[in-house]
């Protein structure tokens, strides 16, 4: 399938077969994106990494992908230094970005804006996340963690955790999961549970989720736990919050409950969703995650982009 | 007391079977009190109807719509039906029909979505459902359910 071109703007854009092709690529990405070879594949070719909100993971996983592919990355100074500051459109940005380099990376405030700098740009746009809307190379990386731990996503048992109502994340990887055959639980207390469209949408695609407050009732029987952070900012009274996020703690004492090849990821940033001795057991995989996100990247840029290994 | 009843039309378009209540959405859509209608229209409201129970017509002489203004008909009546008068008689007669997708009619509901801000694009949607019309932005991928409340 030729991907060269593409705009990778949604995960909807995607389908299973794309994305297993994502995937596969990454696999052989991995000893490049671990330094242990070595590549020319993107030997002239720039990136532009437009973020106009913050960014650590993705924005410094983009760059060290296109590094490692022997391409070069130009930075966006601080949006407040540069003409959108004068009021200049996104729009207007994005054709003059994209005069300037191969491929553009973004990631912007406002849902909707990957979809609208693909519409101007004639080169590939990758949203890195547009507001509180899609953010299609987190959920590779997340499936292709998933399928590197358990072989398969196909009839593996996933429990999204914690603020499934405003978590960036996890309404497309709910519906990328059901994609693949993964069976989905929503644990969430009922005010940040999984908005009702992600659980029609989810349900569309032939998935059965369940709904519950209870990590307990679950813990035992699912394979993997994908913990997002509960933000303290949603909550009017401090109180509330404390209820709310202190009962979603995983730690060791929980996990010895769960199955053995459990596994636990987490987009990151966290705050005190996993206890500090959780890293040091098998179970944990939110570094290995953080780290597929370069091998992730490294393959749809190679993709996007038509360059072969070298 | 005169009995007052609207009588047939010469030339123009006769809306029928609009859902009770919305004759004054129409009229908004095609533009009364504006430029684009010169001649009379006449409006009946809550009217009983076999097929929908009640039902408003709009009745405009002199006038046919253009295929924006059906479709935006059809995002608040979905069953309304457009007949086209000439010389007294229904030259043509159909039904509205969304068509797969709209762009320019209506306006996203996400006040976050990149389409209501100060930039160059008209904003886009797919249709999901017909009856009643639920709208996806293409942009933010949100769903517009209250399309009526969003027609440009």
């Amino acid at each position: 399938m030729d991907f060269k071109g593409a705009d990778i703007v949604s995960i909807r854009d995607l389908t299973v077969e794309r994305a297993e092709q994502v995937m596969d690529l990454a696999e052989k990405m991995i000893p490049y994106a671990r330094g242990e070879k070595h590549t020319k594949a993107m030997e002239g070719k720039i990136l532009s990494n437009l973020f106009f909100e913050p960014s650590t993971r993705t924005r410094m996983s983009f760059e060290s992908a296109m590094a490692r592919l022997g391409g070069k990355t130009l930075e966006m100074s601080h949006p407040s230094m540069m003409s959108i500051a004068k009021g200049e459109t996104l729009a207007d940005t994005i054709r003059m970005v994209e005069a300037y380099s191969d491929v553009i990376v973004l990631r912007h405030p406002h849902e909707g804006a990957a979809r609208l700098a693909a519409h101007f740009s004639s080169k590939p746009v990758i949203n890195a996340g547009d507001g509180a809307g899609q953010h299609p190379t987190q959920t590779l990386l997340d499936l292709f963690t998933i399928r590197r731990s358990k072989g398969t996503i196909e009839g593996v048992k996933v429990a999204l955790v914690g603020d499934l109502k405003y978590g960036r994340t996890v309404h497309s990887l709910a519906e990328a999961l059901t994609m693949f055959g993964g069976e989905v639980t929503f644990v969430a207390p009922a005010s940040l549970q999984m908005p009702r469209e992600t659980v029609k949408q989810v349900e569309k695609l032939g998935g059965k989720p369940k709904l519950t407050s209870k990590l307990e009732e679950v813990i035992r029987e699912v394979d993997v736990l994908y913990v997002t952070r509960i933000q303290k900012e949603r909550f009017p009274d401090p109180t509330e919050y404390q209820k709310v996020a202190g009962c979603y703690r995983i730690d060791n004492a929980l996990l010895r409950e769960a199955k053995k090849d459990l596994i636990v990821m987490h987009p990151l940033p966290r705050v005190d969703e996993i206890a500090p001795e959780v890293d040091d057991t098998p179970h944990a995989k939110y570094f290995d995650q953080a780290f597929n996100g370069v091998p992730v990247r490294m393959a749809l840029l190679l993709l996007v982009l038509g360059g072969e290994l070298r | 007391m005169r009995d007052l009843k609207i009588t047939p039309i010469r030339n123009g378009t006769v809306i029928d079977h609009i859902n009770p209540g919305m004759a004054l959405k129409v009229l908004r859509i095609i533009g009364v009190g504006g430029t684009n209608v010169q001649s009379p229209v006449s409006v009946l409201m809550h009217v009983p109807s076999k097929k929908i129970g009640f039902k408003d017509v709009v009745k405009v002489e002199d006038r046919e719509l253009d295929p924006h203004e059906v479709d935006k008909i059809a995002l608040i009546s979905p069953k309304a039906t457009i007949n086209i008068i000439r010389d007294f008689n229904v030259a043509e007669k159909f039904k509205v029909m969304l068509p797969d997708t709209v762009k320019g009619i209506v306006r996203c509901g996400n006040p976050s979505c990149i389409t209501n801000l100060n930039e160059p694009v008209v904003p886009e949607f797919s249709v999901e459902n017909r009856d009643p019309p639920i709208l996806r932005c293409i942009y933010c991928d949100r769903i517009l359910e209250d399309t009526a409340d969003h027609i440009i």
